[in-house]
């Protein structure tokens, strides 16, 4: 029997982790109608890599590795990374990322719980600003596609860069609905003839919004678990969309309305499963809508001014710096002391 | 004759400027996206500190003590120019390349430091050995790091010789890993911090392998970088 203040027992790492990647199985299969079975293998490879550098990390750094190795915090950085690559990435690129992020980004900085960067975000910036093209050429979902890919094809396309007969890579790929919508603003298009084309569908891009719902579903169920508390998720939203919604006001003809930018992109990713990394955000709850209001801003200004198409990682890294300064300024009150 | 293999062994490995002192680092980390790159900016700063060193050694007793950084960085830079300027003369295509980094030689501590911790103190000879010694310490850090750089951001080892060499040097130019997509990372300026990085802690790897299998620890004399 408990007694009082019944205090819960706080669940262990490994308990978290397997709820977050419970959490992220409707994304994946949502990622499967729209983009085919690709993206299993790009998880499978990241799974495989992120564990076995984390292994021989740990052995090298002198560490227990089957206790570190069983926290799970390894598969969700291989995962996070995973579902924000193209669903059809070439291995070698899954490996780089992976070991990008579990060597350098988490281990080389002292492991889990002392990096100041998401890993799985220091992964992505890493492989997009070394592949460019290959990081912006996401697959067509596949009922816009001009030439469909069986599950067969696309692990041979992942492994071999290999396309069956009389497919080309331009019938497979298309431009993501965030870079179209860039490079076609440049061409001094309206945004109302842009967005009725065929890649966009009710709210943002045709088919991969349905991968944003799933997010948000994702999202809610470790709300409700309370993995991850409101203030995160709901202050980059609300940033985002304010600030969408600003200057969509301004004007409609040239910038895209907040529930564009909502479910566009990574932005649900981003709000419920990458920026809520407790390690190296923020821990006080004014901290934390400080940090998410800022990624927020940050991340639609890349997306409209920015030289990249979305901004959310490089938003993410940039404001990782400034956590340590957020936390040491929104100390909330001790009970019992004065300020 | 021990004194000057001390001064050629402090300046190659155990007071190495790019890993040890980790002074210099402005060109260490801007120039080194090519091996050819790397090592003619060390030479060419190999070259102002052996003559600074050489230059201030001998009125090292005139030079009053208050005023000696402006007179030691006004021959610095006196030096700098005439290298700049010989190798816009001779160099044109290489000093294209580096720009304006040549003429920051001035402003790299390394040069300064040597001439305040050693000309300032020694006599000419040693003087002019440690200078060039310290500079060729740092060019080998600056063509290791620039060879790293180049092979994993391009997969090609020595581009660029023909500039330092005329255009018949072009056949030197090895294409290491061939149709390779290229690896941006190591050549933007992430890819310096990285590289650096990991050539000291290889050096300090090394040193520690070594202090371990020698049964007396030696007592080692850093200069501390600023």
């Amino acid at each position: 029997m408990t007694r009082s203040p019944y205090l819960t027992n706080a669940p262990s790492v490994s308990v978290i982790m397997l709820k977050v990647v419970l959490a992220l199985i409707p994304a994946i299969f949502a990622y499967v109608w729209v983009f085919g079975g690709g993206i299993l293998v790009v998880l499978s490879i990241a799974t495989f890599v992120a564990l076995t550098s984390e292994a021989l990390m740990l052995k090298l750094r002198n560490r227990p590795v089957l206790p570190f190795l069983m926290d799970g915090s390894a598969l969700v950085t291989a995962w996070l990374l995973a579902l924000s690559l193209p669903p059809l990435a070439p291995w070698w690129l899954v490996v780089v990322g992976t070991f990008f992020a579990i060597v350098i980004a988490k281990q080389l900085y002292g492991g889990l719980g002392y990096n100041p960067f998401n890993p799985a975000m220091v992964g992505y910036a890493v492989l997009l600003i070394s592949f460019p093209s290959i990081m912006t050429h996401w697959p067509a979902p596949l009922d816009l596609a001009k030439a469909q890919l069986g599950f067969a094809d696309q692990f041979h396309y992942i492994f071999g860069g290999l396309l069956p007969d009389g497919v080309k890579v331009d019938g497979i790929t298309q431009a993501t609905p965030l870079d179209y919508l860039k490079t076609q603003l440049g061409l001094h298009r309206d945004l109302q003839d842009i967005t009725h084309e065929s890649i966009y569908g009710k709210f943002g891009g045709h088919g991969a919004e349905l991968v944003t719902f799933a997010y948000l579903l994702g999202g809610i169920y470790l709300l409700q678990q309370k993995l991850i508390t409101w203030h995160l998720p709901v202050a980059f939203l609300a940033s985002l969309a304010i600030f969408s919604e600003i200057f969509y006001l301004v004007n409609p003809e040239h910038f895209a309305n907040p529930l564009f930018h909502m479910f566009t992109g990574a932005s649900m990713l981003a709000a419920f499963f990458i920026i809520t990394d407790p390690v190296s955000g923020p821990t006080t709850p004014k901290g934390k809508l400080i940090f998410a209001g800022g990624i927020g801003i940050l991340t639609y200004l890349i997306r409209v001014y920015g030289g990249y198409p979305d901004g959310v990682a490089f938003s993410v890294l940039l404001f990782n710096i400034g956590v340590p300064l957020i936390d040491a300024y929104t100390q909330p009150r001790v009970f019992g002391h004065t300020k | 004759m021990s004194r000057y293999t001390e001064i050629v062994e402090n300046g190659l490995w155990k007071q190495n400027p790019g890993v040890v002192q980790l002074l210099g680092l402005c060109p260490t980390l801007a120039m080194t996206v090519s091996l050819v790159n790397g090592f003619s900016l060390g030479f060419m700063t190999a070259l102002v500190m052996a003559a600074s060193n050489a230059s201030v050694s001998p009125v090292r007793r005139w030079v009053p003590t208050e005023i000696r950084i402006p007179v030691f960085i006004l021959i610095i830079a006196a030096l700098v120019t005439i290298i700049d300027l010989a190798m816009h003369a001779y160099l044109q295509s290489l000093h294209a390349v580096l720009g304006i980094f040549i003429p920051l030689i001035v402003t790299n501590c390394i040069v300064l430091a040597r001439v305040e911790a050693f000309a300032a103190k020694n006599p000419v000879i040693p003087s002019a050995l440690d200078g060039f010694m310290m500079g060729m310490g740092l060019s080998l850090v600056l063509a290791l790091l620039g060879g790293i750089r180049e092979i994993i951001g391009k997969g090609t080892l020595f581009s660029g010789i023909d500039l330092a060499l005329g255009p018949s040097a072009k056949m030197f130019i090895i294409q290491v890993i061939p149709n390779y997509h290229g690896f941006l990372l190591a050549i933007l300026p992430p890819g310096a911090f990285f590289g650096l990085a990991s050539l000291v802690a290889t050096k300090n790897w090394l040193e520690q392998r070594k202090s371990r299998t020698a049964s007396v620890p030696t007592n080692e004399h850093q200069l501390v970088g600023h």
